[in-house]
């Protein structure tokens, strides 16, 4: 979780890469690796640092779809809409996960920062679609009542 | 380098053409282009300016080199097909409520859709409305109208070196704004308009604040005085055909009278007093080897950039007024006295170059038990927008002279309006008796002209003074990092935030194609007044010596910010 005093990690991270401001999309990955999102006062302390422009770094932030600008949730859902997945219903697996975390294509995260769920386009398991993961454990061959029956199962962990 | 092309059949010699590009311009063909402008880097963004290749290969001639024998054809059938389609795809994503849109007749879109005979759209507008971001006190940013071309973004970036907007997200969903969302008011955007001098469209506009003038004119009890920068006086015309550089302010007078303005004086009058009280604080500083170098005030764009990126180097800016503001202070002194023996109020409209002087007059130490000092600006653009209104034929109307006591300024004065300006003027107050003529030419002459960095240095009394001239802001945060490293040691340095100086603002007419000639003609109508002028030196302007005597007298700190 990001934590307000975050300068000493970030400064460990820019150093990491000897304050190169080519650099840049790797600190900036290693940041998200950290928070799990990117933190706008991150963004800005790297772009103060490494003298580049605010928006140059939102520019590179926002281009790329792995970069996070929310915060995620503690458990993150991929659910693969590739080619070998979506003919094999990936859809229905998707408004499944929506329907069970009361989720929808603009709104990822639950509001109790639990859960947030991304379709990416492909997980490189095609053999195994449809296929998601849950906190990068893959999970083959779900079905919307299988997923269903797993999101019910880490809620109860939770609360235990 | 060099060669010969062969351009729709016809044989073209180029020489050291930085693109096939300009090689086709200079050979007399219009080739369109959005995104291209020859002193920002290619983008090659805008694809408007494909050619086909005898091979039969399209190529973006901005961002290719010229080759000897090449054969390009600018109009075949292909090229003229996509040309088109480019156009018709940016126009089914633009709002194109053109009859009421302030850039309507000077589009570039607009422009081209009309060359190439764009006469219907093929394609649903699918772009949902997007908030307009009116925030700034300068400018007004219209995402309906931006055509991703970049040109803001990268002078922003490259000439000014603010970065306040920036390219975000990717695609379709590409969109031109500052990070995280912001305001333009909440960047670090200094106003300076560059960003709406490149902009093909009206994604980012002037404040229009013309409305206000009208209705202070309309109020019978409101007394209006006009301030004219003297950067406008070289550039207004063009908005009515003339050249760049042709000196209107005998047509500006007579037409700011016809508007209903009471009395119309000169900014390059209280510029005189700028130079008056920069070089005092200047030679106090420099005595006393304090907070040096000193640089100039005049540029509210350059103040704003050294707050936000340089707080620390706030105390080494001079506390003079700008010229604007510190016309301001000496009307009010002389109308408080006068609105209370006549029962009137006195508004105050300035007409500048410059949309970050309208950021600089709301600013809250111009602003006095709830009166401004200056109560609205206008920018050049904004005065046309009048003129054209009242309908008055600008070319037969006849010249006046401006009014009466503050019309009249010094050469000096004047020439505050072009990079190098500034220094001048006040080189020419602290170097008279000290050199001959001939010898100031020399000095004068070397903070001249627009190169990117200017550099003097002269003695007096022994002691060496060195100055430095600048403009654009990249430029100047390079000197500026310089000079705090220890590379660089200046006593006195001179910025403007726009390239060529307030000649170039980001209120003035926008040229088709802004070119180094444009602003060279501007600063050369400056100088040509000057020539003209008696009174070089503003210690010499007798209207200098009346303000302090009867005017100031003891309170020149009101020129002054505390």
């Amino acid at each position: 979780m990001f934590e307000v005093n975050f300068k000493e990690k970030v400064d460990e991270i820019i150093l990491g890469h000897n304050s190169d401001k080519k650099k840049i999309i790797s600190i900036i990955q290693e940041v998200q690796r950290e928070y799990h999102y990117l933190p706008e006062e991150v963004l800005v302390y790297i772009a103060d640092t490494l003298d580049i422009t605010h928006s140059k770094i939102y520019g590179i932030a926002t281009f790329y779809e792995n970069f996070s600008l929310q915060e995620k949730g503690e458990n993150i859902i991929k659910i693969c809409d590739g080619t070998a997945c979506h003919v094999r219903d990936s859809i229905p697996i998707l408004q499944a996960i929506y329907k069970e975390l009361d989720l929808n294509d603009k709104k990822n995260t639950t509001d109790d920062m639990k859960f947030t769920v991304e379709t990416v386009s492909c997980l490189g398991a095609c053999g195994l679609a449809p296929v998601i993961t849950i906190n990068d454990v893959v999970y083959p061959k779900v079905t919307p009542e299988s997923v269903v029956k797993l999101l019910k199962n880490i809620k109860m962990e939770a609360t235990v | 380098m060099g060669g010969t092309m062969i351009i729709d059949g016809r044989k073209v010699n180029f020489k050291d053409q930085k693109n096939i590009l300009s090689v086709i311009r200079d050979s007399g063909i219009d080739l369109p282009t959005f995104c291209y402008h020859s002193e920002l880097s290619i983008y090659g963004a805008c694809r408007m300016c494909t050619v086909e290749t005898s091979k039969g290969k399209i190529i973006a001639t901005c961002s290719e080199l010229p080759k000897d024998g090449m054969e390009i054809y600018t109009n075949s059938p292909r090229i003229r097909k996509y040309r088109k389609m480019i156009l018709e795809l940016l126009l089914s994503n633009h709002d194109r409520d053109c009859t009421v849109c302030e850039r309507t007749g000077k589009c570039q879109l607009q422009n081209l859709a009309k060359r190439y005979g764009i006469n219907r759209i093929r394609f649903d507008q699918l772009i949902e409305e997007k908030e307009i971001d009116n925030s700034s006190p300068s400018i007004i940013k219209n995402p309906n109208k931006c055509i991703k071309c970049g040109d803001c973004v990268m002078v922003c970036d490259e000439i000014q070196g603010v970065g306040a907007l920036g390219f975000t997200h990717r695609g379709t969903e590409v969109e031109i704004k500052p990070a995280f969302n912001k305001k333009l008011s909440e960047t670090n955007c200094v106003n300076c308009g560059q960003c709406r001098i490149v902009c093909p469209t009206a994604a980012i506009t002037i404040r229009n604040e013309t409305q206000k003038v009208w209705d202070a004119i309309y109020d019978k009890n409101t007394r209006v005085i006009a301030q004219i920068a003297p950067a406008v006086r070289v550039a207004l015309g063009e908005e009515f055909g003339m050249k760049p550089g042709e000196v209107t302010i005998g047509k500006i007078a007579s037409i700011l009278r016809k508007i209903g303005v009471d009395e119309v004086y000169d900014t390059a009058l209280s510029a005189d007093l700028t130079v008056m009280e920069e070089s005092d604080e200047f030679l106090d500083r420099f005595s006393k080897d304090e907070n040096l170098p000193l640089f100039t005030s005049c540029c509210p764009a350059w103040v704003k950039f050294v707050e936000n990126k340089y707080p620390e180097l706030t105390k080494n800016i001079s506390t003079c007024k700008s010229p604007q503001q510190m016309f301001g202070s000496v009307a009010r002194e002389v109308y408080n006295k006068k609105d209370k023996e006549d029962g009137k109020k006195t508004f105050i409209v300035s007409i500048m170059p410059c949309t970050a002087k309208k950021a600089e007059a709301a600013r809250p130490e111009f602003c006095h038990e709830g009166v401004r000092e200056v109560d609205v600006v206008l920018t050049t653009q904004e005065l046309a927008i009048m003129i054209k209104e009242i309908g008055v034929n600008f070319h037969t109307i006849e010249e006046e002279a401006l009014d009466m006591p503050f019309g009249i300024a010094s050469g000096a004065g004047i020439i505050f309006g072009t990079t190098g300006g500034v220094t001048e003027a006040v080189l020419r107050r602290l170097l008279r008796d000290k050199f001959g003529k001939e010898e100031r030419e020399i000095i004068f002459n070397s903070v001249r002209g627009l190169e990117a960095v200017k550099e003097a240095v002269v003695e007096v009394d022994g002691k060496n003074i060195s100055v430095a001239v600048v403009h654009g802001l990249k430029d100047a945060d390079y000197l500026v990092k310089q000079i705090k490293k220890g590379e660089k040691y200046y006593d006195l340095v001179e910025v403007m935030a726009c390239k060529g100086g307030c000649i170039a603002g980001g209120g003035q007419p926008v040229p088709r194609i802004i070119t180094k000639e444009t602003r060279a003609l501007r600063a050369a109508g400056l100088y040509n007044i000057d020539k003209t002028t008696q009174i070089k030196s503003s210690d010499d302007n007798y209207i200098v010596k009346s303000i302090y005597d009867h005017i100031l007298k003891e309170n020149t700190h009101i020129l002054h910010v505390k």
